[in-house]
């Protein structure tokens, strides 16, 4: 064991960082908790069949007049706490992580080709991304929920709010992927080994993905961390506002604005406990982004 | 007089202490130059670190004793240090660029230096400035002093780095690799100039450097280091010329001469060259030899890139790299290319490989003409037979890929072999024919040397069958001793396969062993072409004799 986590430097720093294991710690609960969440939760919030009206407003345990069922309460519906923020979590992680996958290959594309081509089209990419930069993540969220109402029938607009979302995130999120990719494009272009195979004659997509791109993952996997946290407040902003999702499929956002309401009339539990709970999953997925960051900057360390 | 005894530096790390150097000893008197030679990770910079107090963090003296003078450099608190250093102990570094500050004039980086070590005023320390330039050879010095580094050319820039070392008169100055970043006209230069200080302060020098000619030319003493521990030291005609050490006689055999060609370097046996596993891949390269040697012409070649922005409206005037070239490489001889940096000479060999596109000319491969740039297809013949070997192995081989993938790959992309086991026996077989052992074919280029990369590469060239090898500088980026190797693989190789070769290099020495014709190369003009013996022999343009008689080389006397 020792043996083996000598041989990878990565492993080594890992376990020499207690921050970055702590972060670890709790993303891996969380991650554990939003997937199985189904087996986990005591109630299922989304049927209103497994929860009832005549527990709503429980405080959590350690308050007087709770249930000791509901170890963090309940809200106004009676829906058990850690039932709903485990829901909701999932709802966010999907979210978050589809939004994140589609500007990672939207971004490391227009990047990459960027880089490649340099000119004109790198130009142009850029000045998109530069315009893109300049309006607000909400604003982009805003336009694309606007359009999307404008032209999707009415029946089918609340089954594809999740889809509205993801990419009103993804749209506001690809120029940091775009923007690192390119950089990183530069530096390689520069490389003997990329001069060689396009001496070769091999196809540019094929320098690209097979010979540019395993040699820029770092940054980029570094990117991804920072901007899945990104994207998950980004949904729990635009739930809160109320763009995202509706009441009955609660996102850790849309429960953080539900609690609002309760705020100033004592049930402070029902705002709180998911705000920290968003609070904590941010934090230690920042903490994990910065440790990579220095795993794969050497000369930070 | 710098003294140094059983000095052992090492540097704590989680694996346990790292030794970098152990048991070095060696004294340098005043106005001796003291040369220190060795391959990379000798520990020649640790000596000269540890002798001026900046070892790297976390590395420390382990044992030993340091003493300038009488004064134990071991014992000195950080106060007393600072002050050592400067005041009885200078240094220079390797590259001008970076060791002087580009947000100062050169007047202001020496009026601090001279009042930080005393206490004068700012005229005088002015007055002081102006001396030392005019001192080291900077014409006008006035009037340049108020310039900024940038302003200054490589070799004027050491200059001003010398006279900041100089300017506190020290007892003692560690050059590390002084002329490495320099040209030959330059490097000369500077190396006179140390030697004139030597003389006239009584500066005693520790030159640190791989280059074997320089201290030939300079150094009065010599130590030679190997993995840390000294090898052998004394005089310099003594070491360099009867060496005792049979690694010092090693390295001197694989110093390429400039007075004369060799026909292979003396390098150890690597032991297991009864090993017939190259065979397939021999049998195979000559399988493709059907067609004649490739020959190369070159006509009225010239390239010409955008210069400087000079206005917002105007197109910015064009910077000739390459000015009317026109070079015959005949099939199945190597030609050398040599010329100092910026010469054009790698510029060429992009051209060739349609990286860059000429403006003007004719570039014809056996009887076809090259099409320039990006008007060539991917698909061109040229793709496959024209490959080239990059100077840096650290970059010329991707370090996310197995060796196997990087060099199956040309055979896979030019449908040489459709089946992938067969293609990774050729990979194998081609790795023994250049030296290397079969089972790298599942490691990554960073589990390996500089040499042994390089070797890989020239595998990789090979591989895609080629008929004309263009050669980078193949070897500036290694070691002596791993440059005689791969200078004798690919003579051998060469005379196999009857490959045409380009050999650019800007070492001299080096392309007269290798180079049947050679062609001299500056600011983008070919200066004279001829065959490699009359040119050396018998150069006809200035420039070559120049170039010639200002490399540093060894005294044939020396040599038994």
């Amino acid at each position: 064991m020792i043996a083996f986590v000598k041989k990878y430097e990565g492993l080594w720093l890992f376990v020499h960082s207690p921050a970055a294991m702590v972060a670890a710690v709790f993303a891996v609960v969380i991650l554990w908790g939003a997937v199985f969440a189904p087996w986990i939760a005591l109630v299922n919030p989304y049927d209103l069949a497994s929860f009832s009206l005549f527990d709503g407003l429980l405080p959590p345990v350690w308050l007087d007049g709770a249930n000791p069922k509901y170890l963090l309460g309940t809200d106004d519906q009676g829906r058990d706490m850690i039932s709903s923020i485990l829901y909701g979590a999932r709802l966010s992680l999907v979210i978050g992580l589809s939004a994140l996958a589609i500007a990672a290959v939207l971004g490391v594309g227009l990047g990459l080709a960027a880089g490649y081509y340099g000119g004109r089209f790198d130009a142009i990419v850029m000045r998109i991304a530069d315009v893109q930069l300049a309006l607000p993540a909400i604003l982009t969220a805003l336009l694309i929920d606007g359009i999307a109402r404008g032209i999707l029938p009415a029946a089918i607009q609340q089954d594809l709010r999740v889809a509205v979302l993801t990419l009103a995130i993804a749209l506001s999120l690809w120029v940091n992927f775009a923007r690192t990719a390119r950089a990183s494009t530069f530096v390689q272009m520069n490389k003997e080994y990329v001069q060689a195979a396009i001496i070769m004659g091999q196809h540019p997509l094929r320098v690209m993905f097979v010979h540019i791109l395993p040699n820029i993952l770092g940054p980029l996997l570094v990117i991804m961390t920072v901007d899945l946290a990104s994207a998950i407040l980004l949904e729990a902003t635009l739930s809160f506002l109320g763009i995202g999702l509706p009441a009955d499929s609660p996102s850790l956002g849309t429960l953080i604005r539900i609690g609002m309401q309760f705020l100033l009339s004592g049930e402070w539990w029902i705002l709180w406990i998911p705000t920290v709970f968003l609070l904590v999953l941010v934090v230690s997925i920042n903490i994990l982004g910065d440790f990579l960051r220095d795993v794969f900057n050497p000369r930070l360390r | 007089m710098l003294t140094i005894k059983n000095l052992t530096v090492k540097f704590p790390s989680r694996f346990g202490d790292f030794t970098a150097i152990e048991d070095v000893d060696m004294t340098i008197k005043p106005g001796e130059i003291h040369g220190l030679v060795g391959e990379s990770g000798a520990g020649k910079s640790t000596v000269g670190a540890a002798a001026i107090g900046l070892l790297q963090s976390p590395g420390y003296v382990s044992n030993g004793t340091l003493t300038l003078g009488d004064t134990d450099l071991r014992t000195l608190t950080l106060a007393q240090a600072h002050k050592v250093r400067g005041d009885r102990i200078s240094m220079i570094f390797q590259d001008p660029q970076t060791s002087l500050n580009p947000l100062m004039t050169i007047e202001d980086q020496l009026i601090e230096t001279i009042q930080a070590h005393s206490d004068v005023s700012v005229s005088a320390a002015r007055k002081r400035a102006v001396y030392l330039l005019e001192e080291i050879g900077i014409k006008n010095a006035a009037q340049r002093i108020k310039a900024y580094p940038h302003q200054f050319s490589g070799g004027m820039r050491q200059r001003v780095v010398i006279a900041l070392a100089v300017s506190t008169d020290p007892e003692l100055i560690i050059a590390d690799e002084p002329t490495t970043a320099l040209d030959v006209a330059v490097q000369s230069q500077v190396l006179d100039l140390i030697q004139q200080l030597a003389k006239e302060r009584q500066i005693a020098f520790m030159l640190i450097t791989h280059d074997i000619g320089v201290i030939a030319q300079v150094a009065d003493r010599v130590t030679v280091m190997r993995k840390g521990r000294v090898i052998e030291t004394g005089n310099t005609a003594q070491v360099l010329g009867t060496p005792k050490h049979p690694y010092t006689q090693a390295l001197m055999d694989a110093v390429p001469p400039l007075d004369r060609k060799i026909d292979r370097f003396r390098v150890p046996d690597v032991g297991d060259t009864v090993s017939t596993l190259g065979d397939f891949a021999e049998n195979w390269l000559l399988e493709g030899q059907l067609h004649d040697l490739t020959g190369l012409s070159l006509k009225n070649l010239t390239v010409r890139f955008a210069g400087p922005r000079t206005s917002f409206f105007r197109k910015p005037p064009p910077y000739t790299a390459l000015d009317d070239v026109t070079l015959n490489i005949k099939p199945g001889s190597i030609m050398g290319l040599v010329g100092e940096s910026g010469s054009g000479k790698s510029t060429l060999a992009k051209t060739i490989t349609g990286l860059i596109t000429p403006s003007r000319g004719t570039m014809t491969l056996g009887d076809t003409a090259l099409p320039f740039g990006k008007s060539r297809s991917r698909h061109h013949p040229s793709r496959q037979l024209v490959q080239m070997v990059f100077q840096d192995p650290y970059s010329s081989l991707n370090s996310r890929h197995q060796v196997g993938d990087i060099l199956t790959e040309p055979l896979w992309f030019y449908g040489f072999v459709k089946d992938a086991k067969e293609r990774e026996k050729l990979a194998v077989s081609m790795l023994s024919l250049v030296g290397m052992q079969p089972e790298v074919i599942t490691k990554y280029p960073h589990q390996f040397s500089g040499g042994q990369r390089q070797r890989i590469a020239v595998a990789r060239a090979l591989l895609a069958r080629p008929r004309f090898l263009i050669c980078d500088e193949p070897t500036s980026a290694l070691d002596v001793s791993i440059q005689a190797e791969i200078l004798n693989l690919l003579k051998d190789l060469q005379t196999k396969f009857g490959l045409t070769i380009l050999f650019i290099s800007h070492n001299l020495a080096v392309v007269r062993q290798m180079a049947d014709d050679t062609a001299v190369l500056r600011n983008g003009k070919i200066e004279e072409v001829g065959e490699t013996h009359a040119l050396y022999t018998a150069p006809k343009a200035e420039y070559t004799k120049s170039l010639l008689a200002l490399t540093p080389v060894m005294p044939t006397y020396w040599q038994t």
